[in-house]
């Protein structure tokens, strides 16, 4: 009886789960959809990229230029062991520009504005505002989702681009002023170890990560469940599966991406 | 106006309507009553297309909304719809004003230069022009409720549906919204389905009553039909009475 009693759970466990993904995967073609056929709507763009982009600026600004200043610290302090603090610059650049600026960004932005896009929305789900919109045959995916989602995979970059150099900034801070460091050195270091292929690599990850943000932030809320349970439910799962989906995603495009630029 | 045909809806294991029939005529105000929990705000969702029934038909102006093949011809069947919310579900970012005109920009994509007049009238004929700048959490219930029917209005529906148009408010209030919808109508002259618990006050703005209850109409006819009605479920939920078929959940 116990037995058949888990295998039932554990059936539709399995069953929520894959309905869940294929709902979450028609929401996301339902998106582009509505993006490449949509007449395009650039002030709810333009002001969701206020909220989700310009708002989250300082918070970014603040975490890339201390994530640089530690990795000054710790650079110098590993390489002092090899004789090699010379590349303390370019250890800074690459951590941040490869890998640091665009993860840090992803979750610093998913905590700030993926909770807060969930939020908003499940509120709207449990008020009846989308209803409303259906009502007045307003496509919610079109009116609400798109202009998010866009905002999301189009801020990532530029937010990342920040962070990592306010966090060279750092580093040349603690590096060269604190550290004594020599500013040539440092900076002629990073130069000739920076390639357009780091950069770039970074940006794709960034674009990546946008797309996860707008995703799930915006399927969390559209689907939010009712009272103020289903918003806080729904605005934890936002966060805890973006920001998972982020560093798994992460490894995956890391080592797709490095594959591709070696070769 | 509205024709729902043996229409069937359930949630799981749940059977909330059961091959329910109803016809709502043209220039006619409907209400639909009975118990909390029976169905009734599934069965406006389902005229609104908003949910899919499991079985049976819903036609608008003698076009199937259950039917449609897209969303976008369901949304030209819902461009003859107004909707009531019971909370009025006005979108809290944006003003007064601007939620009356949301529909004309953004489904009818008119310009500012027709939007304007239009809202003006609106506001105007609603005694709203105080509001017309504040936010929805700056104004009251009363309020919202005639900010929510400008906004149905502002497009000339054919038809209203009022979802629960007077709960959660004082009396004098409720009494408010209900002078509203009847005043409306004159003036606007469509056609009304008002969901509501509320007997017998609902009465005064309906032309027909339908109750549900399980899942079923159990009653259809004036307000004297239900008012004079023998039928045992009918003359309980109209009398408050606990001791009865109705089970209260």
């Amino acid at each position: 009886m116990t037995a058949v009693v888990a295998t039932e759970r554990l059936g539709k466990a399995v069953i929520d789960i894959a309905e869940g993904w294929g709902r979450s995967w028609i929401f996301f073609i339902r998106i582009i959809q509505a993006l490449v056929t949509t007449p395009f709507r650039w002030q709810l763009f333009l002001t969701q990229v206020l909220q989700i982009g310009v708002n989250s600026s300082l918070v970014i600004c603040l975490i890339g230029f201390f994530t640089g200043a530690v990795l000054a610290v710790q650079g110098e302090y590993t390489l002092a062991k090899f004789g090699a603090t010379a590349f303390t610059g370019s250890a800074v650049a690459l951590s941040l520009i490869r890998e640091l600026g665009p993860v840090l960004t992803a979750l610093m932005v998913i905590g700030r504005a993926g909770s807060a896009v969930t939020a908003e929305l499940g509120i709207m789900r449990i008020t009846e505002q989308i209803d409303a919109l259906r009502s007045m045959a307003v496509d919610p995916i079109r009116y609400l989702m798109v202009p998010r989602f866009l905002a999301g995979v189009v801020t990532m970059p530029l937010l990342a681009s920040l962070c990592i150099v306010m966090g060279i900034f750092g580093g040349y801070v603690v590096g060269v002023g604190i550290l004594g460091l020599s500013s040539g050195t440092f900076m002629s270091q990073m130069i000739s170890a920076v390639t357009t292929t780091d950069v770039a690599s970074g940006l794709i990850k960034s674009v990546f990560f946008g797309i996860i943000f707008g995703w799930v932030a915006c399927y969390k809320g559209y689907t939010c469940g009712f009272g103020a349970v289903g918003v806080n439910k729904a605005t934890t799962q936002s966060v805890v599966t973006a920001s998972v989906a982020v560093l798994v995603i992460d490894y995956f495009l890391s080592s797709i991406l490095t594959r591709m630029f070696m070769e | 106006m509205i024709s729902v045909r043996n229409v069937s809806k359930s949630f799981g294991a749940q059977a909330v309507l059961r091959k329910v029939n109803l016809e709502i005529l043209p220039g006619k105000t409907t209400a639909v009553v009975g118990p909390s929990g029976v169905g009734k705000s599934v069965l406006l969702k389902l005229i609104m297309g908003i949910l899919e029934p499991d079985e049976g038909e819903i036609l608008i102006g003698g076009r199937s909304i259950t039917k449609a093949r897209s969303e976008a011809e369901k949304n030209d069947i819902r461009a003859s719809l107004g909707v009531l919310f019971q909370s009025a579900a006005l979108f809290d970012s944006l003003t007064v004003y601007d939620n009356i005109a949301f529909a004309l920009r953004e489904r009818l994509f008119l310009g500012e230069r027709e939007v304007h007049p239009r809202v003006c009238d609106m506001l105007s004929a609603l005694s709203l022009e105080e509001v017309a700048f504040l936010l929805p959490q700056q104004i009251s219930m009363a309020t919202r409720k005639r900010v929510g029917m400008a906004r149905s209005l502002v497009t000339e529906p054919k038809v209203l549906l009022f979802d629960e148009p007077n709960t959660g408010l004082d009396p004098l209030t409720g009494q408010e919204v209900y002078d509203l919808i009847r005043e409306s109508k004159e003036k606007w002259g469509f056609t009304g389905v008002v969901i509501s618990h509320e007997l017998p006050e609902v009465f005064q703005v309906s032309d027909r009553v339908a109750m549900i209850l399980g899942g079923r109409i159990i009653m259809e006819g004036s307000p004297d039909d239900l008012l004079n009605s023998t039928e045992p479920a009918v003359f309980q939920f109209l009398h408050g009475r606990t001791d009865g078929p109705i089970k209260i959940q």
